[in-house]
């Protein structure tokens, strides 16, 4: 009896042990080592997941090293992801990073990101030279930068991207708009809409529930308005959110909604609802970055649209919209591939793969010499990269939960519930609350 | 032999204390020391260099009024929950604890939307309640209801309540089975007797039933509150938490400061404050329903 009950004990500690040791191994997300020929890549963008895999296998076909591109996706759970392997050290070789420059900063901080600088910069800046320079200027930290980050470049872009306004070229006949000349007023915007309504053509639609799209609108006319250095002054607490011009801006919106130039249920949409609808030519006017192209393609081949700025509201400031590096890869500090690693993202970001990839994913490639094959409404992207700025490039950055406060404001007033003014006057209370601490 | 027993004894305790330690012990320590730190998450945490005391519990508790706007919120929700759908569940389970054809049919029927994802039903319904070509403004146009026509979704006056209503029908099923199963376990001679005596249904219904599901009708409310309260996935597939702020819930706010924000010592507060306030809510319902039992 003693050792049958001896035996069960030894039986049951053993079970526990094993259990014990497949728990550990998965917590510490084991997984066998690749071999020393393989660089690892984690990504989000499931668009271009094949064109990647295509790549990889030619760069194995040509240097004999394995590329092996990990998709998580969505972007949050891409997000979460990256930041608990930050916490345990098993970031791979290469990672993209989403959010804020604050963000990118603290992964800088903390080690886990290589300075690219020196690597640019060898061979008279040769791998410099091939991006734009709006692409590079987000991956890059300046001298004296507010987030106390070593000044470099940290990553590499993959492609660029910028914001602006779809226009419905047939919807816009239809209005007897002929030849097809997009509005390059506000005005002439408002009085477009007012044929549009009565022919039942919505205007404007765009994934307002998401709301950093808010905030890209709004920081475009803000800068119409106002100009670069108080938009700027107000993030860094010189100027406050009552300010006139500032409550001229959230005017816009409030404007819209009374006019009817809006989509029906803007506030919540998402931007695929959005993309759906301006592709099925249910609205006019879409407000969407240069990657609607591939998707437009995928839903209507046969949309007939082009790309403008935004309406400029004023003539004393140009219309400047959110724009540069659309992803870009990072190269972890503490990989022993690291060396491998920076010479595979030279030869993605060298003009074949990037052509490649431009034709392919229908992206704007971030290698300047990559322009050629692209589609028409691509290159109208392509013309205003000019006028692209981004938070990522600015010195300053406004507090997350102010950045909040104001887009779902906005919202408030497209649904009349608040006024410019009440607006202004709750969002510059949360920034001096933010500025005291 | 007894010291050997002993140890014996604890070592059998052992795995199951070390499990428990490792995933409940030790992440509440962890929550509650974040709590009270500001870190981003991406940064090597520093207790030291991080502690913020509780800065972050005075924030929460008395400078942000979104929420306690969500913590409202997500207490509507919980109250057509409790009402509406507890009752719709137990007039299904009272229909089918009698002798019905296609009895087992029902229960399948009425058990599917709980084990349907959240996030497709999100999705779903979310196209159904669409302001442009949503399918309820279609029914309500070929019903000559065109009034009634409107964004659902992004409007402030029906958002929180269509989140709610769906909310109902994702989860009647598993009220559905609970009550089901606590009226089969009401002994039929009691029901029989009361006949005899000359009882209508109603009194059928309020002298025998409801006394004896008493405890299921805690249990249910327990489960429709903890679960209610913790709505989310619904939320974000459906409205993201706008139009504004309109239906935003807790752990949608939790996510907003931990992922939005980067504020990961703010969401641990949260966090610890909303599973205070829903362990306050649970003790005092079954305390009340102690009393009541005893009454």
């Amino acid at each position: 009896m003693g050792c049958l009950y001896k035996k069960t004990f030894l039986f049951f500690m053993f079970c526990s042990f094993i259990v014990f040791l497949s728990i550990f191994l998965v917590s510490c997300n084991f997984r066998p080592a690749l071999s020393g020929e393989t660089i690892t890549i984690w990504h989000w963008m499931s668009d271009r997941e094949s064109a990647f895999l295509e790549l990889a296998k030619r760069y194995e076909n040509q240097t004999g090293i394995k590329v092996n591109f990990e998709l998580y996706a969505p972007s949050d759970a891409y997000t979460q992801k990256i930041r608990a392997a930050a916490q345990t050290n098993t970031l791979p070789d290469i990672f993209g990073i989403l959010g804020e420059k604050r963000d990118f900063a603290s992964f800088i901080k903390a080690g886990h990101i290589c300075d690219l600088t020196e690597e640019m910069h060898k061979d008279n800046a040769a791998w410099k030279d091939r991006f734009f320079e709006k692409a590079l200027r987000v991956n890059e930290f300046k001298e004296n930068n507010s987030f106390g980050v070593k000044p470099g470049i940290y990553g590499v872009p993959i492609d660029v991207t910028n914001i602006q306004m779809l226009y419905n070229k047939d919807l816009l006949k239809d209005i007897g708009l002929d030849p097809v000349i997009p509005p390059a007023t506000w005005d002439e915007f408002l009085q477009l809409n007012k044929f549009l309504k009565e022919k039942g053509i919505q205007g404007l639609v765009s994934g307002w529930g998401e709301i950093w799209m808010i905030d890209c609108f709004l920081s475009n006319y803000a800068f119409n308005i106002m100009g670069e250095d108080k938009v700027l002054a107000t993030i860094r607490g010189d100027v406050p959110y009552t300010d006139p011009d500032w409550i001229r801006v959230f005017e816009l919106f409030r404007q819209m909604a009374d006019e009817g130039l809006l989509a029906k249920g803007i506030v919540t949409m998402v931007n695929k609802t959005a993309e759906q609808l301006f592709a099925n030519n249910k609205a006019a006017f879409a407000f969407n970055g240069s990657w609607c192209v591939n998707v437009y393609k995928g839903m209507n081949p046969n949309l007939n649209y082009g790309a403008m700025l935004p309406p400029r509201v004023s003539d004393r400031y140009p219309m400047i919209i959110w724009g540069g590096a659309g992803s870009s890869f990072m190269v972890n500090e503490r990989s022993p591939k690291k060396g491998k690693a920076i010479e595979f993202l030279k030869w993605l970001t060298d003009t074949e793969q990037q052509i490649f990839l431009a034709r392919e994913t229908n992206n704007l490639p971030a290698n300047k010499y990559s322009l050629k094959d692209i589609p028409e409404v691509l290159s109208q992207f392509a013309d205003d990269m000019d006028n692209t700025t981004h938070p990522s490039v600015w010195d300053v950055a406004e507090f997350p939960v102010v950045i909040e406060t104001l887009d779902k404001g906005i919202q408030s007033i497209i649904i009349g519930e608040k006024t410019p003014q009440e607006l202004a006057e709750e969002v510059q209370a949360i920034k001096e609350r933010e500025l005291a601490k | 032999m007894k010291a050997k027993s002993t140890i014996e004894n604890y070592l059998f305790v052992l795995p199951a204390l070390i499990i428990f330690s490792l995933f409940y012990i030790y992440p509440f320590y962890k929550v509650f020391t974040l709590s009270l730190c500001q870190w981003d998450g991406i940064a090597p945490f520093n207790f030291t260099k991080n502690f913020v005391a509780l800065r972050n519990f005075k924030e929460l508790l008395f400078e942000d009024k979104i929420w306690w706007q969500s913590m409202a919120q997500a207490g509507y929700i919980t109250l057509i929950a409790l009402t509406f759908q507890n009752a719709l569940a137990l007039a299904l389970a009272l229909a089918c604890d009698r002798d019905i054809k296609f009895g087992n049919f029902y229960r399948v029927i009425f058990y599917l939307p709980p084990i349907l994802s959240e996030v497709v039903v999100g999705l779903v319904w979310r196209w159904i309640y669409d302001g442009n070509y949503g399918l309820l403004n279609y029914w309500l146009q070929n019903l000559g209801l065109s009034h009634l026509v409107r964004d659902w979704l992004s409007d402030p006056q029906t958002a929180l309540t269509c989140v709610a209503v769906i909310h109902c029908w994702k989860g009647f099923g598993w009220g559905f089975i609970i009550f089901l199963a606590g009226l089969q376990t009401i002994p039929r001679e009691l029901y029989e007797a009361a006949k005899v005596d000359g009882a209508n249904s109603w009194q059928i219904f309020y002298k025998i039933t409801v006394p004896l599901m008493v405890p299921v009708f805690i249990l249910v409310s327990i489960l429709t509150i903890l679960g209610t309260m913790q709505v989310f996935v619904l939320i974000l597939s459906m409205t993201g938490g706008g139009p504004g702020y309109h239906t935003e819930v807790p752990v949608t706010r939790i996510l907003a400061s931990m992922v939005g924000s980067s504020r990961f010592g703010y969401a641990c507060s949260q966090g610890i404050v909303f599973g205070a306030i829903l362990m306050a809510v649970s003790f005092v319902q079954i305390r009340l329903s102690k009393y009541m039992r005893q009454a």
